[in-house]
């Protein structure tokens, strides 16, 4: 069966600098992969290629067997492919019902000229889309914060707020970079779940960026190891921990 | 089931049209007092056509007037030019208000064509832009002799009355109202937020700033033309660059992003210019001081700076009156 | 078709573009430091075709005889005026909102145009209508060619050049210099290395400053007459002209300044419509097709 994601040979200079070298992927169908590598390696700027943000230099993204390559991003994720983002991007300002209402827009299908003139098919979306956000919430465990303005929302639940946000565009690959950052060793644990839960519960496959090495030990089935934009090992992460090359990445060669 | 407000807008809009009218009519306010209003209920229109861009859609738009123009000219060539109308004339008003609605399309028009090459730009360069092609705009009237090329367009009949622009500012409001209180209107609001967020969520956003940018230019349109047919004349000194910022001290006075912010600040603001310039008038003139109608713009400048500096979320912030927000069901 | 490419509006056209490139630098160093499109900084010219021009009377009484001082005089009032103004409105409507989001100091630098421009326009003395200036040194003009060259061509190229000689030196060969570009490419790296980032960013206002004033003083001789909103048209056109050559980038500025002044002239010569349009044109062109400019370098964004 072909993955659901292939990337083939994907290249990526910007400008003199080459971010990615010749990066080739395959993600199976309701798995769980991971790409980590030390920091500046490369990886954010893979997913930033994957959900069309860049246009790769060389290479081609396939998914569900198309091409991708070099799509716009709004085409990308209405294709099937949704993203959190290292940095957070929120809607500070609105609220997290607002935040997930957002993501449900483009399955709506009714006109501004609807929306202005109030007709009840415009109305009946409205309600749908905030039944289904408000569905959403409760699943992730966000209902108690719905009315709230993202922005005073603690980070952990941002984050969660971000994912789901992702899985509000009915997804069926979700791209979460580095999604355990600044969390404790009680929230890690808790994402791990999570993730492991909305695969189970969302039928999505799950390819992540991670630093935390628990996490990507404890969920991953393969992963890969980027530094400098190369391709360092791939493999089973319990095998690729071991990895001399790996460790002299992260530690340097003295450390190894 | 939303629930709407819109009963409660219409008889708070229905009471302000009663008592303005009646006022007059029982000559509380004079024709000055009335004209006055009628400037502030064009400055709504422009106001809140201009927050939908800037202040939810978050595109810096400095060239707003351009689209006035382009509104107040062609509405004004049709009524006075090409259909000769007037006011008396049994189907003068239905020309009227079909020019007024020309007008606006084509300045949507106008909107749509900067729109979508302007868009790819961020910020700064945006605002320089959309500055380029206001001034343009209003460089092109400003040589083209059919409509009077530097004189202006004259002689346009008065079809402009505190009826026809009260109920323009109200639909104004309440389109624009349903507009941002509805997925597309939140829509906007994400790109304002985090536009790269919104291409990740699936919003074309490209299509929603044109959207927004063509919706701001209708209505700017529209108050053009309205304007046009109050004072009676389209001149291209009224359409400059520092009209458009007079539109933006009002949409920052009154909290960006804020509807009922843009009508409070619209009407205050016009209220407020007028008040300087005969307060000023009168000053000169008992104290025989040379003092110029100039003081009025350097203390508008003064206030705009001040916004910016101690207050720049302005009168609301990003709040709306529970008159015009829609509440939701809970 | 030709002919309006001759000798005499190639000397117009750098003449112009002396004036411009003077304007242009001051852009193009704030911008680059700071971010922010300065919109009053066409203002500062003003203020300082009108210090040069109060300073040639309270001095020529003095001076009589000695023309070389009272201009030298005048250029550093038209200098000192616009500088100061500039650091003034730095410190005062700026450095508040360093840290805001960009628009707001945007929008802050336009109520601070307005103000300039309307307050000079109100002050009964200075008043809104033209006023001439002065000669303070006698025009003279040469024959070259097919061109009638006056020596206050030579005067504002000269003077151009020179200050351009000295911000190149003073950017390429001193610790300030070095200062401001490193404040340029990354504050918090010059923070770390211990500049007081607003120091620098107040000197930068007031070189660039006093550029855009001394450009005032040559305008003022060049086309003698002053007025409260002379800044407006060659503020936008010497912003032009540095998005052109790449905002930010100071070798650019000038290039561009050059540039503009040239197309203007060439395009006025042929048309005066297109004269007036031409600036607008080619900042949607630059805009549309290459926003860095000629000159400029594309920062990438980190996503």
């Amino acid at each position: 069966m072909p993955a659901l994601l292939t990337i083939q040979g994907m290249t990526h200079y910007f400008g003199g600098l080459r971010a990615v070298s010749d990066f080739s992927y395959e993600v199976p169908k309701g798995s769980i992969y991971g790409l980590i590598g030390p920091n500046g390696s490369g990886k954010t700027t893979t997913f930033n290629l994957i959900t069309g943000i860049y246009t790769p230099t060389q290479g081609k993204i396939l998914f569900e067997g198309k091409d991708i390559t070099g799509q716009k991003p709004y085409k990308i994720v209405r294709g099937g492919i949704a993203r959190t983002f290292q940095n957070l991007r929120i809607f500070s300002s609105l609220t997290a019902l607002d935040n997930i209402r957002i993501a449900r827009h483009y399955s709506m299908k009714s006109s501004v000229a609807s929306a202005v003139l109030r007709l009840p098919s415009f109305l009946k979306q409205e309600k749908k889309v905030r039944q289904e956000s408000e569905a959403l919430l409760d699943l992730m465990h966000l209902s108690h914060r719905s009315k709230e303005l993202a922005k005073n929302l603690p980070y952990g639940e941002l984050r969660r707020l971000e994912i789901a946000r992702a899985l509000a565009t009915d997804p069926k690959l979700i791209l979460l970079d580095e999604p355990a950052a600044g969390m404790n060793p009680k929230e890690v644990e808790e994402l791990m779940n999570l993730i492991l839960r909305i695969r189970q519960e969302f039928n999505v496959t799950v390819f992540l960026i991670e630093h935390h090495m628990k996490v990507v030990m404890g969920i991953c089935e393969r992963i890969k190891v980027i530094d400098f934009g190369e391709t360092i090992a791939e493999g089973q992460p319990e095998t690729v921990a071991k990895d001399q090359k790996v460790l002299e990445a992260y530690l340097g060669k003295r450390g190894a | 089931m939303a629930k709407l407000k819109l009963p409660k807008f219409l008889i708070a809009a229905a009471i302000l049209y009663a008592v303005i009218e009646g006022l007059y009519k029982t000559e509380l306010i004079n024709g000055y007092i009335l004209h006055i209003i009628n400037q502030s209920l064009v400055y709504v229109i422009l106001a809140v056509s201009l927050n939908l861009i800037n202040g939810i859609t978050g595109q810096f738009s400095l060239g707003h007037m351009g689209f006035a123009a382009v509104g107040a000219y062609v509405s004004g060539t049709l009524t006075t030019l090409i259909f000769k109308v007037t006011p008396t004339a049994p189907e003068g008003m239905l020309v009227f208000i079909f020019s007024i609605v020309a007008g606006g399309i084509v300045a949507a028009f106008i909107g749509f064509l900067i729109g979508f090459p302007s868009l790819r730009l961020k910020g700064d360069y945006l605002a320089i832009v959309t500055l380029g092609f206001g001034e343009i705009i209003r460089t092109i009237f400003n040589n083209i002799d059919y409509v009077g090329g530097p004189r202006g367009l004259l002689g346009i009949p008065k079809f402009s009355n505190f009826t026809v622009i009260f109920i323009a500012a109200f639909l104004t409001v309440v389109i624009i109202r349903n507009l941002i209180e509805s997925s597309h209107g939140r829509v906007l609001l994400s790109i304002r937020e985090n536009e790269l967020a919104a291409e990740l969520v699936g919003i074309d956003t490209t299509q929603y700033k044109v959207l927004a940018f063509s919706i701001g230019a209708f209505f700017a349109g529209i108050a053009g033309g309205l304007f046009a047919h109050l004072l009676q004349l389209a001149h291209p000194t009224q359409f400059g660059f520092i009209k458009s910022v007079e539109v933006l001290i009002m949409i920052y006075a009154g909290g960006v992003g804020s509807i009922t912010g843009s009508v409070i600040a619209a009407f205050a603001l016009t209220f407020l210019s007028e008040g300087l310039r005969i307060g000023i008038r009168f000053v000169a003139d008992t104290t025989g001081l040379p003092i110029g109608g100039e003081w009025r713009m350097v203390i508008y400048s003064l206030l705009l700076i001040f916004i910016m500096l101690f207050r720049t979320e302005g009168l609301m912030g990003t709040k709306e009156s529970r008159l015009i927000k829609i509440k939701e069901a809970e | 078709m030709g002919s309006i490419f001759n000798a005499q509006q190639i000397v117009n056209g750098l003449q112009v573009g002396s004036i411009y490139a003077l304007i242009a630098l001051g852009y193009t160093m704030v911008y680059g430091i700071v971010r922010l499109i300065n919109f009053a900084h066409g203002d500062f010219y003003m203020i300082g075709a009108y210090a040069a021009y109060g300073a040639f009377f309270a001095f020529n009484a003095i001076f009589v005889d000695q023309t070389g001082v009272l201009a030298f005089i005048v250029l550093v009032a038209s200098m000192l005026a616009g500088g100061l103004v500039a650091m003034l409105a730095n410190r005062l409507a700026y450095k508040p909102l360093r840290y805001k989001p960009k628009l707001s100091s945007l929008i802050t630098a336009i109520g601070v145009s307005m103000f300039l421009e309307y307050f000079f326009s109100a002050i009964p003395s200075i008043g809104p209508s033209y006023r001439s200036f002065p000669d303070i040194i006698p025009r003279v003009e040469i024959q070259l060619g097919s061109a009638t060259v006056s020596n206050y061509v030579i005067i504002d190229l000269l003077v151009a050049a020179v200050l351009m000689i000295g911000l190149t030196f003073l950017v390429k060969k001193t610790n300030l210099g070095k200062a401001m570009r490193a404040v340029s490419q990354d504050k918090d790296a010059a923070r770390l290395m211990g500049i007081d980032i607003e120091k620098i960013i107040g000197f930068t206002f007031l070189i660039g400053g006093s550029f855009a004033g001394a450009a005032g003083l040559l305008a003022g001789m060049t086309y003698p007459r002053i007025f409260p909103y002379m800044g407006i048209q060659p503020g936008l056109k010497a912003f032009i002209a540095a998005v052109l050559g790449g905002i930010g980038n100071i070798p650019g500025a000038v290039l561009g300044a050059y540039i503009m002044g040239l197309a203007e002239t060439f395009a006025s010569a042929y048309n005066s419509l297109i004269g007036e349009g031409i600036a607008f044109a080619i900042l949607i062109l630059v805009l549309l097709v290459r926003p860095t400019g000629l000159l400029g370098e594309k920062v990438a964004d980190k996503i």
